[in-house]
């Protein structure tokens, strides 16, 4: 039993760090009344950013004359000003230019992964380079770094202290934006802008203000996502398309955790152990039936979704204006 | 209370009444000029070729040769006939993201019967049930998320996207299951001797009977939202429900009758992708159209004749752009992005539609409407 928790705990902590970064960048981002269905094309820019950034200095340098600074600085820089660009994009289309949300999220899915997926099978060719592949192994080793006595710990160790720094960050950014949320003046203010942005202007809250930064830093926040993946749970490694639908079930994750980000430690970590399950799950004689096996995490969200809206209690519905676009002049 | 109040903003945005039709398409048309525009600058960039050149090869790479307007025509076909679908559901802001699910289960519809029963009975009975299933399996897969909608007011936004997934591992399953030859994890061409299921080709040309079928069905969705009771019915639900239930519209029944219709047509398409044009099924036969068929609807308004365009529109710069990735070797998602970037342009200028903006000086002559 405890060889099975050692390998399948560790496991599902990977999968579901992408999940947290982008259910926590999301929860901000929809405290404020953006729903942003990008998520996913934002962690695919994130990714691929990182994945840029690392690149030119990997192939510049060489791997034996990367310094660990530079190594993760450089991508985890070029991480968050792509993340920042995508939310920006999407906060001029739905804040300034008032545009459908949920439209502009779709279409921001379609350029975010059609740029990952883009620059993950040209950047090659683009700058004329000599390698066969994209194969960050150095960048990947400074970012799966892990704390210097884990291996010392036994299996408290391997539970908890065996993962890369970025698992570390999503934890402390979930506890750091559940305790902004709640406890503090911009989280009270942001919440308000979120339900109710008429009554928030009127007590001087600045909208638009709250609305770009709060969507600006969720898209940074969920870009990282796409970082961890590529860099820590890929080491290094990108190949199109992997990434996959992680996106989208941070956005159900939200829903799941009724806007807390606190919620979203273990949420994400029991989806993480969702998306894995079929790898131990019995197949019998039967082997097609491990491809059904990987429809559980869907299947759950969906039942998690009918509860969430069976349980109908006043505190945990969504924020009031989710979805709607604010005009001062339409009261 | 706080001093930028006092300050005058240098410009100011009232909303605008309603512009006439013929300025309002100016606007869109200038739009997607310059979403046009900043595509074809990205592409020089990027391959560096001279502008004009760009715009040459994505016309010949959507039109180039008889047999790439048909292809063209096809894939436009496929994707107004899913955007056709969505489009009614839309109206009554019913945001189903699952035309990706709901065609696929209308895929697996038209391939069961096409594998079990092929060779077994006439061919155009085989059709006929193929047709059944795969409309059924469509409509049911929308039924789902539907009831749940009507009865306790689930999201249906997520519950639609994740009947995608779920949809795709049953396809997946059935092509383990299906996989022919054995271990090839595909199930390849079905009945390619016999051609039991295949839809027959009008003359020499394999999609003109699809193409026939998405016209048809324009016209019908057309007359469907505009001049009966039910397209009057989704329409007021979609403006406001309280109104509908004040009018005596059962609400319940409209959301459940409009997702039937809307899967329906989905399970339609599917069987035209098995049985008109791939004679396969793969877990990626709809290839995200499903998305993009929100947008095309959504940018027409859910008029299906202008779905005709923006469908063509999306057609073009994605064939367009897979002619310059084959050209010089770039990787296919090309198409996506430049996708991204006119659809961008195409939801901001919305904006111009809607508001109208004021500079500071003539701000006393503008009147505000309540």
């Amino acid at each position: 039993m405890l060889k099975f928790l050692l390998s399948f705990i560790p496991r599902a902590v990977t999968q579901g760090i992408p999940l947290m970064f982008g259910c926590v960048g999301e929860t901000i981002t929809e405290k404020s009344g953006n729903l942003n269905l990008g998520t996913a094309g934002i962690m695919y820019v994130g990714g691929i950013c990182g994945v840029i950034g690392s690149f030119f200095y990997e192939t510049k340098v060489g791997a034996q004359n990367m310094t660990a600074f530079l190594g993760i600085a450089i991508p985890l820089v070029c991480c968050l000003v792509g993340s920042l660009l995508m939310g920006l994009i999407y906060c001029f289309l739905t804040v300034t230019l008032r545009a459908n949300q949920n439209v502009t999220g779709l279409a921001m899915t379609t350029f975010g992964i059609g740029i990952g997926n883009f620059f993950g099978g040209s950047l090659i060719k683009i700058t004329n380079s000599e390698v066969p592949s994209i194969v960050l192994n150095q960048t990947g080793k400074f970012f799966k770094t892990q704390l210097p006595f884990a291996k010392g710990l036994g299996w408290f160790g391997t539970i908890f202290c065996s993962y890369g720094f970025l698992a570390y960050v999503a934890i402390i950014l979930a506890i750091i934006a559940a305790v902004i949320l709640s406890r503090t003046r911009t989280g009270l203010s942001l919440r308000a802008v979120g339900e109710n942005p008429g009554t928030a202007d009127a007590a001087g809250i600045n909208v638009t203000r709250y609305k770009y930064f709060a969507t600006c830093l969720g898209a940074m926040i969920s870009g990282l996502g796409g970082l961890y993946f590529v860099m820590d749970y890929s080491s290094g490694i990108w190949a199109n398309d992997a990434f996959g639908d992680r996106g989208w079930l941070a956005i159900a994750l939200v829903i799941f955790t009724i806007w807390r980000p606190g919620h979203s430690i273990w949420a994400s970590i029991l989806f993480g152990g969702l998306y894995i399950l079929h790898i131990f799950l019995p197949t019998g004689t039967e082997l097609a039936v491990k491809e059904l096996y990987k429809g559980i995490p869907y299947v759950v969200t969906i039942i998690v979704l009918i509860i969430t809206s069976l349980r109908n209690k006043r505190e945990n519905q969504p924020p009031g204006s989710l979805g709607l676009s604010y005009f001062r002049e339409d009261r | 209370m706080n001093n930028t109040l006092s300050k005058v903003p240098l410009f100011h945005i009232t909303r605008r009444k309603e512009l006439p039709w013929y300025r309002a398409w100016l606007i869109r048309v200038i739009a997607v000029i310059m979403g046009l525009i900043l595509c074809g600058i990205i592409t020089m960039l990027l391959v560096k070729i001279n502008p004009l050149d760009v715009y040459k090869t994505m016309l010949s790479g959507a039109f180039g040769t008889s047999r790439r307007i048909w292809v063209t025509a096809q894939n436009m076909a496929i994707l107004l006939g899913i955007s056709l679908a969505l489009a009614p559901a839309f109206r009554m802001r019913f945001w189903n993201l699952g035309g990706d699910g709901q065609t696929l289960m209308g895929c697996l519809g038209a391939t069961a019967p096409m594998i079990l029963l092929g060779g077994k009975i006439p061919n155009i009975i085989l059709i006929l049930i193929m047709l059944i299933c795969a409309v059924l399996a469509g409509a049911i897969w929308a039924l789902i998320p539907a009831a749940f909608k009507a009865k306790w007011n689930t999201n249906e936004t997520l519950f639609t996207l994740m009947m995608n997934y779920v949809a795709t591992q049953i396809i997946a399953y059935f092509i383990v299951v299906w996989e022919n030859p054995k271990g090839a994890s595909q199930i390849g061409i079905i009945n390619a001797n016999t051609m039991a299921g295949w839809l027959p080709r009008i003359g020499n040309n394999q999609y003109l009977l699809n193409i026939l079928i998405i016209i048809v069905l324009t016209v019908v969705i057309y007359i469907y939202m505009r001049y009966t009771k039910h397209g009057y019915e989704i329409s007021v639900v979609g403006e406001s429900e309280a109104t509908a239930r004040y009018v005596g519209i059962k609400v319940r029944r409209v959301i459940i009758r409009t997702m039937l219709l809307s899967g329906a047509i989905c399970g339609l398409v599917g069987f035209l992708l098995v049985s008109g044009t791939s004679h396969t099924m793969t877990t990626t036969i709809v290839d995200g159209r499903g998305f993009t068929g929100v947008m095309v609807a959504w940018l027409a308004k859910f008029n299906p004749f202008f779905m005709i365009l923006t469908s063509l529109l999306l057609v073009f710069l994605s064939r367009g752009a897979s002619e310059i990735s084959t050209i010089y070797g770039l990787n296919d998602s090309f198409g996506s992005i430049l996708a991204g970037i006119l659809l961008f342009f195409i939801i901001g200028c919305e904006f111009f539609l809607n508001y109208q903006i004021a500079l500071k000086k003539t701000r006393k002559e503008v009147k505000i409407d309540a």
